[in-house]
């Protein structure tokens, strides 16, 4: 689609938006998430393999590796999406701001209200456009009209897609084209003002201008929210990330400022990856 | 010919021919149904004829061809006919000669060639009678009170004049009885059930007592009141009267209280007989049976089909999704739930009559005998729901349509795309509240499915029904204008069980076989229409919760 990936990392694309310099680190962070020695299993099988890392708060940071490295499976432990699949288990701990979110005490539903998470296919449900934005604040008992409108119109633009669905609002949702439905959900995700929102290749089932507009927002995001990204396209990786990480079999190889990680990666296997040598 | 069998057009044109063959058989049944029920009302030619009976004796002949067949030869001479020709066979007519008050019966079996000089006066009139089936024959006086007021010509004139006015007041005296006194009656029942009750209770209140008792007065008063209006109108109805001559020559005088309308069918133009048509069909499914079910309309049957249909969807359509929810969405997927899966799919397969049984032995002996001795034992020994009735018959076609309510569901709920119950999750919302707000909705189209197969199936069930609710005449409808309106406890009547009760238990069989073709085409066409809305309201739905082309 784009240029050979070698040739990404040379612009410095953190410190030319603005955003996170391309030797800024971890240690310099606010943390958000924290993992703590992360087992995931799939039956018998492990997925992930003693995860130890760190999400900062107000960045954008991106799971990259190849099909099946577990990056899916460990964004989705974050709103503890994965319990819904029969026959898994899990080891470890996460805490987000300090709290782990695995402890008894913790209401499911409040978590996933915390940590948004945006698809990679877009999933409008079949209802209006504004009754999907509002899905999350009816669930939580607020079905004040003018406080809906108002949060509607305020999670529409920040989702960038105000502008394109002011005038029919009432119109189902399925009627968006595939870029608008995913911004929708993005928006409906917001809507609710999460802490933390969670993408999974949000823009995989897009195509390239609406992957554009995507990005874009995800920038402006940033602000806000913390975000997770995962991608297997590494020229977005680099476009839209803060910080990067490895992962290959399950097991976290590297994570790095992401202009490191890509120019100067420290382990064999993430250059490998980087330069196109694995699948 | 190998390719051609390769090609696979034996079996596109095998395929093509089965869809033929059942497309020509609904056709058939349809049309065969369609035009025996609906040639019914469409005014025959009345004929005369002077008739020398083979078995011995010649006398005048009047009346409608209703039915011609061929019999063998041989078995007429067998009978002690003789015959004049030597053909195989002969045709035979079914002569509907009416005047069963004098001629002791309806129909006459006749063979055509015996009769001489048929002709079709235009003065032959036929009069359709609450009592005795119609009557065949010429006018000849109109009477006022026993005096002759008009004759000949303007006869048929002032005959219509008189008869209109007899059937004001017909309807005004049947208002009085059915309506109004019904009412009073009814209340009165209920004030006795309600002093019964004080009774049972020990209550000696003596103050509730006068109340009661003068309630009572009250209403006997009213009562009086109505039933001297009523026989007021009573000499007025039956002032009028007419005669006339039938085929033997005598002379009848009939009432005009008992008349429905009369009419000169070879007199009428096609325009006549168009009218004439309508206005029976009309009151064939807006009016009551009369005369033990051959004639006059089937309206309560039509309002007792579709309440009961109705009722019986609104009661299998909560259980049916809330089982199909607990199994799809909240059990766990092991043994157990395949046993119950499979009790559930074969439960579709018992026989009706099964159902019928067991509603009978445990909806109206066992719940209903209870709920008489806990809520109603006023009314005891006179059951109210300890017998059968419509609520008892929904509750049981509820039963027996469960099976594909739930199937239906669990498969609508099955094509709820992962990702939209996850999108749900992912906004904070419980799995309750997701399947409320999300799941269901778009599981509808599936609901209605299950709906829709339930309708066809309880609309055209009969055997169950016998054992549970259904009567031959029911005196008055499931809901009507006496408080609490809907009457859950009453009997109905239904249009399967009256064809039934028309074809086969019928006095009157002749007279009846028409009615059951029209009876059984009103049947369809209740079903369908009853499916036509469900089926609209699934297409609404599914429009509306389309699901993402996944």
């Amino acid at each position: 689609m784009y240029e050979n990936s070698t040739n990404i990392p040379a612009v410095d694309v953190g410190a030319l938006q603005g955003g996170v310099s391309s030797t800024a680190t971890l240690d310099d962070e606010k943390i958000a998430i924290e993992v703590k020695n992360l087992d995931f299993y799939y039956g018998d099988s492990k997925a992930l393999k003693g995860i130890d890392m760190v999400i900062p708060e107000n960045r954008v940071t991106a799971f990259i590796g190849p099909s099946g490295c577990g990056k899916s499976t460990l964004l989705r432990c974050f709103n503890r999406m994965n319990d819904l699949i029969d026959d898994t288990r899990i080891e470890g701990e996460i805490l987000l701001h300090g709290q782990n979110i695995y402890h008894k005490t913790v209401n499911v539903a409040d978590l996933r209200r915390r940590v948004g998470m945006v698809f990679q296919k877009p999933n409008p449900f079949p209802k209006s456009i504004f009754e999907n934005v509002a899905y999350g604040l009816r669930i939580q008992g607020i079905n004040d009209r003018r406080r809906l409108a108002e949060v509607v119109e305020r999670s529409l633009k920040g989702a960038a897609l105000w502008d394109e669905v002011k005038d029919r609002l009432d119109d189902n949702a399925l009627g968006l084209s595939g870029g608008q439905q995913q911004r929708l959900v993005i928006a409906r995700a917001i809507a609710i003002e999460p802490e933390v929102l969670l993408l999974d290749e949000p823009a995989s089932a897009l195509d390239p201008i609406s992957t554009l507009k995507l990005e874009e927002l995800i920038y402006e995001l940033k602000s806000s929210y913390t975000i997770i990204i995962v991608t297997h396209n590494m020229q977005q990786a680099a476009r839209v990330s803060d910080y990067c990480t490895f992962l290959l079999m399950g097991e976290l190889i590297e994570m790095a400022n992401t202009n490191t990680l890509f120019t100067n990666p420290q382990q064999k296997q993430t250059e490998d990856y980087i330069t196109g040598r694995y699948g | 010919m190998k390719g051609w069998f390769k090609s696979g057009s034996p079996w596109v044109w095998l395929s093509a021919a089965a869809v033929s063959v059942c497309i020509l058989l609904v056709v058939a049944l349809l049309g065969l149904i369609a035009a025996r029920g609906l040639v019914f009302f469409w005014p025959k030619q009345v004929l005369q004829a002077h008739y020398q009976d083979p078995s011995g004796g010649s006398y005048r002949l009047i009346g409608e061809i209703q039915d011609a067949e061929e019999i063998p030869a041989g078995r007429l001479r067998e009978s002690g006919i003789e015959l004049p020709g030597d053909e195989d066979s002969y045709t035979r007519y079914l002569i509907k000669t009416g005047n069963r008050d004098t001629l002791g019966m309806d129909f006459r079996s006749v063979l055509p060639d015996f009769m001489e000089k048929v002709e079709y006066p235009a003065g032959l009139m036929v009069v359709e009678r609450r009592e005795w089936g119609n009557l065949y024959g010429y006018l000849k006086e109109v009477r006022e009170n026993g005096q002759t007021v008009a004759q000949g010509d303007s006869a048929a004139a002032e005959l219509q004049r008189r008869l209109e006015r007899a059937l004001e007041l017909f309807g005004r005296i049947r208002h009085i009885e059915k309506d109004l006194i019904g009412s009073i009656n009814y209340q009165l029942e209920q004030l006795r059930l309600e002093e019964r009750r004080l009774d049972l209770g020990g209550d000696h209140d003596p103050a509730s007592r006068a109340a009661i008792e003068a309630r009572r007065k009250d209403l006997q008063d009213r009562y009086e009141e109505l039933q001297k209006e009523r026989n007021d109108l009573f000499p007025q109805l039956n002032r009028d009267s007419f005669t006339a001559e039938i085929m033997t020559g005598q002379l009848v005088e009939v009432p005009l209280a008992k008349v429905v309308r009369f009419y000169f069918p070879n007199a009428m133009g096609p325009l006549d007989k168009i009218g004439h048509y309508f206005g029976k069909l009309w009151e064939f499914v807006s009016d009551e049976p009369r005369e033990a079910n051959t004639e006059g309309g089937i309206f309560p049957a039509i309002f007792g089909t579709v309440m009961m249909v109705l009722l019986m969807s609104v009661l299998v359509t909560p259980c049916g999704v809330v089982a199909a929810v607990y199994l799809r969405e909240y059990a766990r997927q092991g043994l157990i739930v395949r046993l119950i899966r499979i009790a559930v799919n074969n439960l579709a397969g018992v026989p009706s009559i099964v159902y019928g049984v067991f509603g009978l032995g445990f909806f109206v002996y066992f719940l209903g005998g209870n709920i008489d001795a806990l809520f109603y034992p006023e009314a005891l020994p006179s059951p109210t729901f300890g017998t059968p009735g419509i609520l008892w018959s929904s509750i049981t076609l509820a039963l027996l349509t469960l099976p594909v309510v739930i199937v239906a569901t669990e498969e609508g709920l099955a094509r709820v795309p992962r990702s939209i119950r996850e999108g749900s999750l992912a906004l904070g919302a419980t799995k309750a509240e997701t399947l409320w707000r999300t799941v269901l909705p778009m599981a509808s189209p599936g609901m209605m499915t299950g709906l829709i197969l339930a309708v066809a199936r309880a609309a055209g069930e009969v055997a169950p029904l016998m054992l549970v609710g259904v009567v031959k005449l029911a005196p008055s409808l499931p809901l009507d204008g006496n408080p609490p309106f809907l009457h859950l406890d009453r009997k109905f009547m239904h249009l399967g069980f009256h064809i039934y009760d028309v074809g086969f238990q019928s006095p009157n069989v002749e007279a009846a076989r028409p009615l059951v073709y029209a009876t059984s085409l009103l049947l369809i066409l209740v079903i369908v229409v009853l499916n036509l809305t469900a089926i609209r309201i699934r297409n609404h739905l599914r429009e509306k919760y389309r699901s993402l082309e996944s």
